[in-house]
C-alpha cells in the first residue's frame, strides 16, 4: 500500500501548495509565502517541488500563467487585458516569455487559434479522422465545406 | 511502418459531464472541440504534455456506429465499468493520487508497488476505468 512511500505527509504539503498556485496564480505569489505555509525552508520546498512536479515552482506558475493566457486570448480577449488577468506586470515580458514558450507571440497565437475556431464552424471534416465522421454520417452534410 | 497512435476514443455518458471531468479534474487540455449539427459535437482533449494524442469523448448513440439496441448495452457496459482504456503516466503518483482525490476522482485501487513502479486505478465519470502509473523510482 502506501507505506512504501516515504514520508507521505510531505507529499500533502507540496500537493496544497501547487494547488494554491493553480488558484492564484493570477496574483503576486511569493514562493517564501507558499514555502512558509507549507512548514518548509525555501530551499526544501523548491527541491521537494521539482522531484514531485519535474519543475521549480516559479516554472510551474509560469508555466500555468501562460497556458491560462492561451485559454484567454482564444476566447478574444486583448493581449493587454490577457497579460494583466494571469499575474503579469508588463506586457513586453509577457509577450517574449510568451513567444520563448510557445513559439509565436501572443497576437500570432490569437490569429491563428481565430482561424482554427472558423474553419471548425465552416470546416470541421478537416480536423475529424474521415472514418468517423462517415460512420456518425458528417460527410453527407453539406453545410461543411469540402476540404481543399 | 506505423509510427504513432494519434486519436483514442473513450466511450462517454454524457459529453459535457466527461469534458468537466477531462479538463477540470484530470487537468487536460481540449483540443478539438468541433459543432457537428444539431446535438452533435466532435469533441477531443488530450494529457497536458502529450498534445499530438487525441482523445475523443465519443457519446454512445444510436446511428451507424451503435445499431439494433447496440448502445442501450454499451451503455450498461460502460456503467458497469467493464472497459479499461488504458494508462497514464505522471511524475509522482502519490501526489497526482492526492490531488485527484481532493477533486473527488475515484480511485478502484489506491497506489501501490507493482514489479513495474507505482500504480493506482481511477474511474472517470462514465464508469471507464484507467491505470495512473509512475516511473520507477531509482
Amino acid at each position: 500500500m502506501k507505506d512504501d512511500y516515504p514520508k507521505i505527509y510531505l507529499y500533502k504539503r507540496i500537493v496544497q501548495a501547487k494547488l494554491f498556485i493553480d488558484k492564484n496564480y493570477f496574483d503576486k505569489i511569493d514562493l517564501d509565502n507558499i514555502s512558509d505555509e507549507s512548514y518548509f525552508s525555501k530551499y526544501h520546498f523548491i527541491r521537494l517541488f521539482k522531484t514531485t512536479y519535474g519543475k521549480t515552482p516559479h516554472k510551474y506558475l509560469t508555466i500555468v500563467r501562460i497556458e491560462k493566457a492561451k485559454l484567454l486570448l482564444k476566447k478574444r480577449n486583448t493581449v493587454i487585458e490577457t497579460c494583466f488577468a494571469v499575474g503579469f506586470e508588463s506586457s513586453s515580458s509577457f509577450t517574449g516569455l510568451f513567444k520563448r514558450i510557445v513559439g509565436l507571440t501572443p497576437s500570432e497565437f490569437q490569429k491563428k487559434e481565430m482561424l482554427r475556431e472558423s474553419e471548425l464552424v465552416t470546416m470541421p471534416l478537416k480536423y475529424i479522422p474521415n472514418c468517423f465522421a462517415e460512420n456518425k454520417g458528417w460527410t453527407k452534410n453539406s453545410n461543411f465545406q469540402e476540404v481543399t | 511502418m506505423i509510427t504513432k497512435l494519434n486519436h483514442v476514443s473513450v466511450f462517454v455518458l454524457n459529453q459535457d459531464s466527461a469534458l468537466d471531468f477531462y479538463v477540470n479534474k484530470l487537468g487536460f487540455k481540449v483540443h478539438t472541440d468541433a459543432p457537428m449539427g444539431p446535438g452533435m459535437r466532435w469533441l477531443t482533449v488530450c494529457p497536458p504534455e502529450q498534445p499530438e494524442l487525441e482523445i475523443t469523448l465519443m457519446p454512445i448513440e444510436d446511428g451507424m456506429m451503435f445499431k439494433d439496441g447496440a448502445a442501450e448495452q454499451m451503455v450498461e457496459l460502460v456503467k458497469k465499468g467493464t472497459f479499461g482504456f488504458g494508462v497514464f503516466e505522471c511524475n509522482d503518483l502519490l501526489a497526482t493520487y492526492e490531488e485527484l482525490k481532493s477533486k473527488g476522482v475515484v480511485f478502484k485501487k489506491e497506489p501501490k508497488k507493482e514489479f513495474y513502479g507505482y500504480e493506482a486505478l481511477f474511474v472517470d465519470d462514465s464508469g471507464n476505468w484507467f491505470s495512473l502509473s509512475e516511473k520507477k523510482r531509482e
